[in-house]
């Protein structure tokens, strides 16, 4: 079975471009570009230039030692912590503002949740110059102010989102809206591997440097270039398909996908995606999401805003349904705790979201001599409020 | 005209409309064609199902039907209207809080062909229709007596791949969506795979963003109607008084209005229906 996009846009039955007219002509243009500026020579040049000068990478692949004692197996984390900016975000808007420049947009849109994909992108308008807008949830806004004001010091214009729940995937509805009402000039930049055909691979693609840094490091680590498992923590998913990219086809290599449980995955107050989710449309693209039995998308929950998103992405709804990955979904306190006890065994503090893939090792045995590589994705510093609330430090 | 196609055993007599023009796929003329037939130009309605009241539904059909209008489009409400601007996202909104289905709008409309013999287009997004079962949907449409779909986020290719036979076996005709920026090559595409109306939207925008038309506007309303396309346009978005259903109309067979009809109805509610029309239909 092939594990990645087919040439009409679909995993599988997950995928394709569900999307008003409006978008079409904007979609269709990327659509038919995106493979063949991204594998121009001049493009990649630039692309891999500004990762290794202006990103830092490759970011180190580095043995966790005293935290595989503890759990009795090998652990490696894969540092996209210390990319600039905090997180593996940045691998995608710098792909993707080259690609817009290409294009001729002068204009760039993108939504965040968090923050950290809005200050990825606010940080490469900067650096190219463009105008940028970013839209944010109303709720996240309050929650997540450092960030709010690391985008307006970058001179990104912060809008927010008042509709519906007013968070991640209102600010991604506004995005789009912002797109029809602008199909001229305007590039969107979307964060994770989610939305219409060709976003989820094109993503995809300008995350799989982590993957292919992986396989380089492993090689002098470990004497192969494969691990026995690859683990990341998935909202929408772009970490995971990163680490997962150059290991989704072969079969040796198990797929680890760590959801959040939120407060319990039948407590009402969930993102567990995979096991709460049905088929359907969300952003225009079909795949697993949370949502009524009227087709009603639900607002979900996590204790981390980069993880609370109703559905998840293609790739990764085609992951499950086929069997090819391992979906575990782990609450909010196995997380917290997982990413304090990373602090105090590796002076290492994680994002929350990584958090969550930090902990599966509780319920998840792993053999002594087993090889696992997790996507520590990113640096726990604009959790710092969450986590003095938490264990009251 | 009426002509007998069969006769059963028992003496029963079927009869089917045979279309005046040529090449019809559908012997069976819908309410829709019939509708586009007529020598007036066509006002649609477009109204939130479950707003202002949930009760609503089928008071306001009554009122649009009796005021004078040509069709009407019912929206199914959806959590997440991408296409949509303010005005029917918080309808839309509002009316999901209240409690709005598509079971629930099923149920209101069971009756409606006793009253209302005007065309009526169901429209919303994809996912609703998804959940509900598109066969057992376009089953129940026909059941009531719906006569088409606007589904703004079910783009041609996966209409044309998956669904096309199902929303035919039921006779719901389906309209498709153009802007200023569709193609030549595409919007004969789309007039292709239609037998009744182009929904033209009238600039690039969301919903009820936008007022009043503008020369620029003016000439793609005429570059589409010299493209002689099979199917007559009707112009939506930027639509709301009767100047601009002037303008709009003077180049295509019709026009909708949604979220200034939707704005009507939050400040006077269902009595301000037929004032509303008038002012739209009576000439100056």
């Amino acid at each position: 079975m092939n594990y990645n996009v087919n040439e009409h846009g679909y995993y599988g039955d997950f995928g394709g471009a569900f999307i008003p007219e409006m978008l079409y002509p904007n979609v269709e243009e990327l659509r038919q570009n995106y493979l063949q500026i991204t594998s121009e020579e001049s493009f990649q040049k630039e692309f891999h230039d500004l990762l290794k000068a202006y990103v830092g990478r490759p970011t180190p692949l580095y043995y966790a030692k005293r935290f595989s004692e503890k759990y009795s197996t090998k652990i490696y984390l894969k540092r996209e912590d210390l990319c600039h900016t905090g997180a593996h975000k940045v691998n995608n808007t710098i792909g993707q503002i080259l690609l817009a420049k290409r294009l001729g947009k002068h204009r760039i849109i993108a939504e965040t949740g968090a923050g950290q994909h809005g200050v990825a992108t606010a940080t490469v308008c900067a650096l190219m110059g463009l105008e940028c807008i970013v839209y944010m949830g109303e709720v996240d806004i309050k929650r997540q102010a450092p960030n709010v004001a690391r985008m307006k010091m970058l001179g990104a214009t912060v809008v927010p989102a008042m509709s519906g729940s007013k968070t991640l995937k209102d600010a991604t509805n506004e995005a789009i809206r912002d797109w029809i009402n602008n199909p001229e000039d305007t590039h969107y930049i979307i964060g994770s591997v989610v939305g219409p055909h060709p976003y989820p691979d094109m993503v995809a693609r300008f995350q799989s440097v982590i993957s292919e840094e992986v396989q380089k490091q492993l090689m002098q680590l470990e004497y192969r270039n494969a691990p026995d498992y690859v683990v990341a923590c998935v909202g929408g998913g772009s970490n995971a398909a990163g680490i997962y990219y150059h290991y989704l086809d072969d079969p040796k290599v198990g797929i680890i996908a760590v959801e959040a449980a939120g407060k319990g995955i039948d407590s009402g107050e969930s993102a567990a995606t995979s096991a709460l989710g049905k088929i359907g449309i969300i952003h225009g693209s079909k795949t697993l999401l949370m949502q009524t039995g009227d087709g009603q998308i639900t607002e979900p929950y996590s204790i981390s805003a980069g993880l609370d998103y109703p559905g998840v992405g293609p790739m990764h709804a085609h992951l499950f349904a086929s069997g090819r990955g391992e979906f575990i979904s782990i609450t909010d306190t196995d997380a917290m705790e997982a990413g304090l006890e990373l602090c105090r065994l590796e002076g290492i503090i994680p994002a929350i979201e990584t958090s969550h893939a930090l902990a599966i090792f509780k319920e998840r045995k792993f053999k002594p001599d087993d090889v696992i590589v997790i996507n520590l994705s990113g640096r726990g510093d604009k959790d710092l409020n969450t986590y003095i609330d938490y264990f009251n430090l | 005209m009426l002509r007998q196609i069969a006769q059963t055993g028992a003496g029963f007599r079927y009869y089917a409309l045979v279309p005046s023009i040529p090449n019809a796929p559908i012997t069976n003329m819908n309410r829709i064609q019939q509708k586009l037939q007529e020598d007036k130009k066509i006002l649609s309605i477009y109204f939130t199902a479950g707003y202002p009241n949930l009760i609503d539904t089928v008071s306001i059909l009554q009122a649009l039907q009796e005021s004078g209008v040509d069709m009407i489009e019912i929206g199914l409400p959806f959590s997440d209207p991408l296409a949509d601007g303010p005005t029917i996202q918080e309808s839309s909104t509002h009316a999901l809080r209240q409690g709005m289905t598509t079971k629930l709008l099923f149920k209101q409309l069971k009756d409606i062909r006793k009253t209302i013999h005007i065309p009526l287009i169901l429209m919303g997004y994809f996912n609703p229709v998804l959940q509900y079962g598109v066969e057992k949907f376009c089953a129940k449409c026909q059941e009531i007596g719906i006569d088409g779909l606007i589904l703004p986020d079910l783009p041609l290719a996966e209409y044309q791949l998956h669904y096309k036979e199902t929303f035919e076996k039921y006779s719901l005709l389906n309209t498709f969506l153009i802007t200023p920026q569709t193609s030549e090559a595409r919007i004969r595409q789309i007039d292709n795979a239609t037998n009744g109306f182009i929904y033209m939207v009238s600039s690039a925008s969301t919903t009820g963003v936008k007022s009043g038309i503008d020369t620029s506007q003016e000439k793609y309303f005429k570059r589409i109607a010299n493209m002689n396309l099979k199917n007559p346009q009707i112009v939506g978005f930027g639509i709301s008084n009767r100047a601009t259903f002037e303008v709009a109309t003077s180049h295509a067979k019709g026009a909708i209005i949604g979220s200034a009809f939707i704005k009507m109805l939050t400040q006077e509610g269902i009595a301000g229906i037929n004032p509303f029309i008038n002012n739209i239909l009576t000439q100056s």
